[in-house]
């Protein structure tokens, strides 16, 4: 057992500063050995930078690091893996053609030509031990996100790693692999690892975290005993003002159907049949909610509605007029919008905040005069959106990319709503964003309903369909497993219906 | 301990505004500097030649003159590819678009009646640019019917635009009266395209490559055709998203940068060599040495006019040196490829800075020496 009087981790005034950004402002941070310390902060907090400076990768431009009491310098990772510290990043470091034990072994000294078959044996110890299953011989492009973010921790403790960082690590997983990976976490805990977890969900500081250290703009908030605080405390503490949990529903009058979807048969990119038979209509001013797990065909049925995908066989009528099959071009001039699951597909980054804005009115007046754009009219209709929608932007000429993932959002979203829809499809429009950006765009939604849109949203987190929806539909494999008002809805109907069980009210 | 240095890589967040100027200057430098350690080894004193090249190239009104003339198909071909490479249309083969624009123009020239004189440039020029853009549709066709890649098919084109070339001027269109070489008879004055003074320059076309340098840059920067490039280069997803006809912008970048290479060989049949020859004869791979000019000029058509100076000048003054230091006739090829060599790889110092640490024995805490390099 490891002398659990010393901390594991302590860091003392760091600071690092990026070109015009102060991202560690003399930040302290003491994590104790075993616990699980949860780092707790909105997108640009800098709690990835924080981690990123332990693991070796950043460099502090002022402050001390020291690891179970002695003063380190870490200038790579390989230093800090050399003092027990590994990292899980969001984005996996894995050779996708190679195979779990391939991976795992990759990189590290000894056994020139057989390495895999000491690390099968601890592979298997830590299976056991953590309940980190994953097929050795299985190649790295063949699992889940879970399962290769289970390989990325095999890989940390197998180099010895007694302390592990992971960097928002449920961000990409479904519900049920977040459930096994906060089993492992406690487990691990519980052997004696400590475990940083970073993370902008309150719900998960609550269900893993033995502490809490909050970061609002690069400064410790607080540090917090996580059963000595609640919800509220730490939304106030991460965003600096009160968050409203509850969203205000008005009652909308229900216009005509907006949208009408008939025995939808869609193919995805493998060419198996994704979408199969779905039926649903929507009506101006109403939001349907589509629950499920990811991978249930929600994205191929919003991308053919959206015309970026093609209808195998069905319909599809937008105010009665057939648009099965039309071009995206096509549909945008007919008022529909799409808000994408992957803002990548949205938006080009090298390209400024106001000729983002203009993607889908480039060639319409007042922006486009006969083949010329106009820059005052581009200039003028990104002021007023950056302003009515809050967009924090250093101008509208700063290249889009350079803004934080809330205010991405932000942007596509006044793009898309600014217009007027008919119809909007939303898909995750939450997914990744903190509790503040999170607010304002749930915001946005409930007024475009309220001014008479048909919303499609699209979500996996069942507490966003709850809350703005006013019919919730649930798609298992490719189907629709059934259609419920929300006042009908509960979650423990929704999560049936999420693992295939039909249910029809 | 390890005392040796460490060097890292550290992506940027933007890339200041300078630095974009700075690279392709410190690029083409750098060159320049590794260039002359092959003169030392070939046992020629890297200041003398690279005087010489100055000299040769812009040390006189007939050096500059030359420069001028040449940069004049190297402007209009990089112009072209400019546009096409920022649509992330990779258009390999303006050589052969400028091949068979100057076969257009060989044959409105020699073998089309009944064309007033004043009207029979402008026929050619137009033949010419339909030419190219005509021979550069296939690979588009390609791409956009059967997903082929460009670079591939584009390239394959120049070898058979080359090879039609070759088969007019040994045989059919071979000139009676040219003692047997590989060339067609001499245009008639009224298809010879007029020079400044005694120079080279065949000012028309210069003209005409100034004014698609400016076209283009407005195309691009004030249109909604250059925002549909603009955006298909960047982000095709995001293209596919906003409507935009994918297909639609990459015929057009296609046909326009054949377009301006087929203008180029027009150029050099009628304003330097006034009859068709064998391909090297008409064009040393000025469609390829475009494609240095226009990243060179960071696919800023405006920028394309200095950049195709230069180059240019260094193919002018490469001659120079041929002559003046008995160097092998490669030497300007050498020039070209470094050049492209360093220009693309400066490239990385836009999106990376370099870090350097130097570990100190003596003291706990490292000494970091921190800077900003362009090379």
């Amino acid at each position: 057992m490891p002398d659990t009087t010393v901390p594991a981790v302590e860091m003392r005034g760091i600071v690092k500063r990026f070109p015009g950004v102060l991202a560690n402002d003399h930040v302290d941070l003491t994590v104790r050995t075993g616990e699980i310390h949860a780092l707790l902060g909105e997108n640009g907090a800098g709690k990835t930078t924080l981690m990123n400076i332990l693991y070796g990768i950043y460099h502090p431009d002022e402050g001390e690091i020291f690891v179970k009491g002695r003063r380190v310098h870490i200038r790579s990772p390989r230093d800090a893996i050399r003092q027990g510290i590994g990292m899980v990043h969001q984005q996996f470091q894995l050779v996708p053609s190679h195979t779990v034990v391939e991976n795992v072994v990759l990189g590290l000294p000894g056994n020139f030509f057989f390495p895999e078959r000491a690390a099968r044996q601890r592979l298997q110890e830590f299976a056991q031990r953590y309940g980190l299953h994953v097929d050795p011989d299985a190649r790295i492009w063949q699992l889940s996100a879970g399962e290769q973010q289970r390989v990325e921790i095999i890989k940390a403790l197998y180099r010895g790693a007694d302390i592990l960082i992971l960097d928002e690590p449920t961000s990409m997983l479904t519900p049920r692999e977040i459930e096994e990976l906060m089993s492992t976490v406690r487990r691990m805990a519980d052997e004696g690892h400590t475990v940083i977890f970073i993370t902008h969900k309150l719900d998960e500081v609550f269900a893993v975290s033995d502490r809490v250290t909050v970061l609002r703009q690069g400064r410790v908030v607080a540090t917090l005993e996580t059963a000595h605080t609640d919800k509220r405390e730490l939304a106030r503490l991460m965003v600096g003002r009160d968050v409203l949990f509850r969203l205000e529903k008005r009652p909308v009058a229900i216009g005509p159907t907006v949208l009408e979807v008939q025995d939808l048969h869609i193919r995805s990119d493998r060419g198996v049949l994704a979408v199969r038979g779905v039926s649903f209509s929507l009506a101006a001013g109403e939001i349907l909610g589509i629950a499920g797990v990811a991978g249930n065909g929600q994205r191929e049925l919003v991308e053919a509605l959206a015309g970026l995908r093609s209808v195998e066989k069905g319909r599809v009528l937008l105010s009665g007029e057939d648009i099965t099959n039309r071009s995206p071009r096509a549909l945008v001039q007919r008022g529909v919008c799409y808000v994408p699951g992957e803002r990548l597909v949205g938006t080009v980054p090298n390209l400024s905040v106001a000729e983002n804005l203009i993607l889908k009115i480039y060639d319409q007046a007042p922006v486009c005069r006969g083949i010329f754009l106009d820059s005052q009219a581009i200039a003028s209709h990104a002021d007023t959106l950056i302003e009515r929608y809050a967009v924090a932007t250093p101008s509208r000429e700063t290249p889009l990319k350079l803004l934080s993932g809330g205010n991405i959002q932000r942007a596509i979203l006044a793009r898309e709503t600014s217009s007027k829809p008919s119809l909007l499809i939303a898909a995750h429009p939450t997914s990744g964003l903190d509790v503040g950006a999170t607010e304002y765009i749930r915001q946005v939604l409930m007024s475009q309903r309220e001014e008479g849109t048909a919303v499609l949203l699209v979500s996996e987190d069942l507490e966003e369909i709850l809350q703005l929806s006013d019919r919730i539909a649930v798609m298992y494999n490719g189907e629709i497993m059934g259609i419920l008002p929300v006042d009908r809805a509960d979650l423990e109907t929704i999560g049936m219906m999420m693992a295939g069980v039909h249910r029809d009210l | 301990m390890n005392a040796l240095p460490r060097i890292r890589l550290e992506k940027r967040l933007a890339t200041p505004r300078w630095l974009g100027v700075a690279t392709p200057i410190l690029s083409v430098l750098a060159a320049l500097l590794a260039i002359a350690v092959i003169f030392r080894l070939l046992g020629v004193n890297p200041l003398v030649a690279y005087g010489r090249i100055f000299t040769g190239a812009f040390g006189s009104l007939y050096g500059l003159s030359e420069t001028v003339t040449k940069a004049i198909p190297l402007m209009l071909a990089g112009v072209g590819l400019a546009v096409a490479f920022r649509a992330r249309v990779y258009n390999i083969g303006a050589e052969g678009q400028l091949l068979i624009g100057a076969t257009c123009a060989t044959g409105v020239a020699l073998f089309v009646p009944g064309i007033p004189d004043g009207l029979r440039l402008p026929a050619m020029f137009v033949a010419g640019a339909l030419g190219g853009a005509l021979w550069a549709m296939i690979p588009a066709l390609l791409k956009a019917r059967l997903r082929i890649d460009e670079v591939l098919t584009s390239l394959m084109t120049v070898y058979i635009a080359s090879e039609l070339v070759n088969h007019l001027v040994y045989g059919p269109w071979k000139g009676p009266g040219e003692w047997g070489f590989p060339y067609t008879d001499k245009f008639p004055l009224a298809a010879q395209i007029p020079r400044i003074g005694i120079t080279r320059i065949h000012y028309p076309t210069l003209i005409l490559a100034l004014l698609a340098a400016v076209l283009a840059y407005i195309l691009l920067q004030r249109t909604r055709w250059g925002f549909e490039i603009r955006v298909t280069g960047e982000n095709p997803e995001a293209a596919r998203y906003a409507g935009m006809n994918y297909l639609r912008t990459a015929m057009l970048v296609m046909a326009l940068s054949g377009a301006l290479a087929g203008i180029a060989g027009v150029g050099e049949v009628a304003g330097i060599h006034y009859r068709l020859r064998y391909p090297q004869g008409i064009s040393p791979g000025y469609g390829f040495t475009a494609i240095i000019v226009a990243w060179l000029a960071r696919l800023n058509p405006l920028g394309v006019i200095l950049t195709s100076l230069l180059i240019g000048g260094l193919l002018v003054g490469g001659d120079a040196i041929q002559l003046a230091l008995g160097l092998p006739s490669a030497t300007v090829y050498l020039f070209n490829g470094m050049i492209l060599f360093f220009v693309l790889g400066g490239d990385l110092f836009t999106r990376y800075r370099i870090r350097i640490e130097i570990p100190s024995r003596a003291a706990a805490t490292p000494v970091r020496l921190e800077r900003e390099e362009a090379l």
